[in-house]
């Protein structure tokens, strides 16, 4: 036996951690260290094309919040210790019954959006319900739903509109009280004041002179705010917090300290289901349309999104506000590289390259934390 | 103590996982204030049976009775709320999370935000230092991650984190394994003052004098059967020691050992 060595006072076996290292074990590290250089990198490259002016913000932020809203589900999952890999085919699928059930079906666009959502949250518990009983990694479970997904958006409007798109969902929408929630805007009279101020520009010809060039708050950014804000609280702040960092470092452990893993786990897919749904409501009456091949690939960017954020892929590790700045990230280079006029297809090697430095600098991390060697 | 009733009364248990006999029918009483120890050879099938006492297992076969009444607790949460508390012999611990976050695992202290529970993020860091300050460690702070402790230092946040939340019955799954001297006789004593006040500790180890230094009551386990329970005083080192063996060939090693086993 060995005695391990004491004090009662300041314990002198501890040397002074450096501020450095310590700012450097933090999930959102990568995530800030890339949003600094990305806004710099594009504040030199692409500072005068017009893409930090009202409408320029409003274009790359747009793009950023879809990332956020699916990266926020995609992140409690991932600290829960599983992945959904349906996300994408979530969303089109989500949108293709909302139509249906709008255009085709006629129903009213209210009831139409709530029992989308009742649906999809519901095949995201089956997810949850078919990785907890069966003990298959999520990654198998879900990769066969992304295609059943898939298979059944198209199916479905080919089957009764001999169509893959439907389109008429804004005129089916008119007057409704629950649709504006994901397609309208908000704070209008906000935007007129910073025009009013000369703080951005307004319409110089056409039907809409003098109007602000940006007349509202997207209710797309607004749900990403608001999901980033409710997904940070949960995780840090609550006691279902403690659960999922629980359940996705040790499933075992924390089933024998008395955590229910398999309802914190049902639930996280079912979240990430909702998050799918939110998206592609938004989108949905954004475009007036859906179609069969919305949401494609969206799984792995929210993925890559909540990795660069700091979020371990092996669970138990991560931040929210780290997924989110992954998204912001993410929406800045694809909608930057436009602005700065580079070959878009570019983005692709610029996704793989920063998910690769991500990973590795997340390993890191994970070795100071656990004192690995 | 015959005059007390049990709390928990484990009557004729068996758990078979697959084809495996893990437990072939044990059957012990825990009483108030008392510390049971259960000692046996490895693979005797001490842990699974503790593990059918927290909840984690379902015996195959066999009747649980906590406090007169038969419990059936589908979880550990079940046996935690009723006032259970285990150290596991793999601790249960996220090394990835602080200390005070695994030592609240399950049993969160909450304070209400409206319909929210909120996590006691200042009340459970508090908590921790004081007790794990009490049993001689001195931590670096709340928020360091469990991986970063040592060994012993994770061993020493599992027990007081069961004796913080133990009310009733503390069962602690050879705790000292991996203890240094003070740190061992400070468990031991945490032992004995949780006894006095009316808790019901079982203690598995297989360090006989640990053992002797704070047993009432003995139950060797061999190979998934109980070899009989015996009092404190009505049994030597040397027969406990023998006994732990499975009986026979110890009394050989020691010849060749010179006694010192
Ligand atoms: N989950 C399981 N699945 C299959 N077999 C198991 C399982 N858990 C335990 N066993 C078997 O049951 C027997 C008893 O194991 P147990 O862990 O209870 O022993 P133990 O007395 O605690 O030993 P030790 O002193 O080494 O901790 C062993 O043969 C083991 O292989
Ligand atoms: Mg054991």
């Amino acid at each position: 036996m060995t005695e391990t060595a004491q004090s009662t006072e300041k314990d002198e076996r501890v040397k002074e951690i450096s501020g450095f290292r310590q700012a450097l074990i933090r999930p959102e590290l990568g995530g800030i260290c890339g949003t600094i250089i990305v806004f710099v990198l594009f504040a030199i490259f692409a500072g005068n094309s017009g893409m930090f002016n009202a409408q320029g913000i409003m274009n790359w932020g747009t793009v950023s919040a879809q990332f956020m809203i699916i990266a926020v589900g995609a992140c409690l999952l991932m600290i829960a210790g599983e992945f959904d890999l349906s996300v994408g085919s979530m969303i089109g699928f989500a949108g293709m019954m909302t139509a249906i059930f709008g255009v085709t079906l006629g129903w009213p666009m209210w009831i139409a959006i709530l029992i989308t959502f009742v649906i999809c949250m519901a095949i995201g518990a089956i997810n949850g319900v078919i990785v907890i009983r069966t003990g298959l990694p999520s990654f198998i479970v879900t990769l066969a739903f992304l295609f059943i997904l898939r298979g059944f958006t198209i199916f479905i409007p080919q089957q009764l509109q001999n169509r893959t798109i439907i389109g008429g969902i804004s005129e089916a929408a008119e007057g409704d009280w629950l649709a504006p929630v994901f397609g309208g805007k908000i704070m209008g009279w906000f935007f007129e004041m910073l025009a009013n101020w000369g703080w951005i520009d307004t319409f110089t010809r056409g039907t809409r002179e003098g109007q602000p060039v940006v007349d509202g708050l997207p209710m797309l950014i607004v749900w990403a705010i608001i999901l980033i804000i409710a997904g940070h609280f949960l995780l840090t702040k609550t006691q279902f917090g403690n659960w999922i960092f629980a359940s996705g470092g040790d499933a075992e452990a924390a089933r024998n300290s008395g955590v229910p893993v398999n309802r914190v786990k049902i639930l996280m897919f079912v979240a990430t289901a909702f998050c799918a749904t939110i998206f592609a409501m938004c989108q949905v009456f954004e475009f007036g349309s859906a179609a069969a091949d919305r949401g494609l690939l969206k799984e792995f960017e929210a993925i890559i999104a909540v990795v660069i954020g700091g979020a371990l892929l092996t669970g138990g590790y991560g931040s929210v506000l780290g997924a989110a700045l992954g998204a912001l990230i993410f929406g800045v280079v694809q909608q930057g590289l436009f602005f700065a006029g580079v070959e878009s297809s570019l983005f692709r090697v610029f996704l793989g390259v920063i998910l690769l430095l991500a990973v590795i600098l997340n390993t890191y991390i994970r070795r100071m934390i656990t004192g690995e060697r | 103590m015959a005059d007390k009733t049990p709390i928990i009364q484990m009557k004729n248990i068996q758990k078979h996982f697959g084809s495996v006999i893990a437990l072939a029918g044990v059957s012990v009483d825990i009483f108030p204030g008392e510390c049971h120890c259960l000692l046996g050879d490895n693979g005797a099938g001490k842990s699974t049976f503790i593990k059918t006492m927290s909840g984690v297992h379902k015996p195959t076969s066999g009747e649980i009775m906590f406090e007169g009444t038969p419990m059936n607790f589908a979880d550990p949460r079940d046996a935690m709320t009723a006032g259970i508390a285990t150290v596991h012999q793999h601790l249960a611990m996220i090394p990835l999370m602080s200390v005070s976050r695994n030592f609240f695992m399950g049993n969160e202290p909450i304070k209400k935000f409206g319909p929210i529970n909120m996590f006691d993020h200042e009340y459970a860091n508090r908590v921790t230092m004081e007790e794990m300050k009490k049993m001689g460690i001195n931590l670096r702070g709340p928020d360091q991650a469990v991986g970063t402790l040592s060994g012993g230092e994770r061993q020493t946040v599992a027990i007081s984190r069961a004796v913080h939340f133990g009310a009733k019955v503390l069962i602690l799954d050879e705790p000292t394994s991996a203890l240094g001297v003070r740190q061992t006789s400070n468990v031991l004593a945490t032992i004995d003052k949780v006894r006095k006040q009316g808790v019901g500790v079982v203690f598995i180890t297989h360090n006989v004098r640990h053992a002797m230094a704070v047993g009432d009551r003995y139950t060797v386990l061999n190979r998934g059967k109980t070899l009989g329970t015996a009092e404190r005083g009505g049994i030597t080192p040397e027969e406990l020691q023998d006994l732990m063996a499975g009986g026979q060939e110890l009394a050989s090693l020691e010849g060749s050992l010179g006694g010192t086993v």
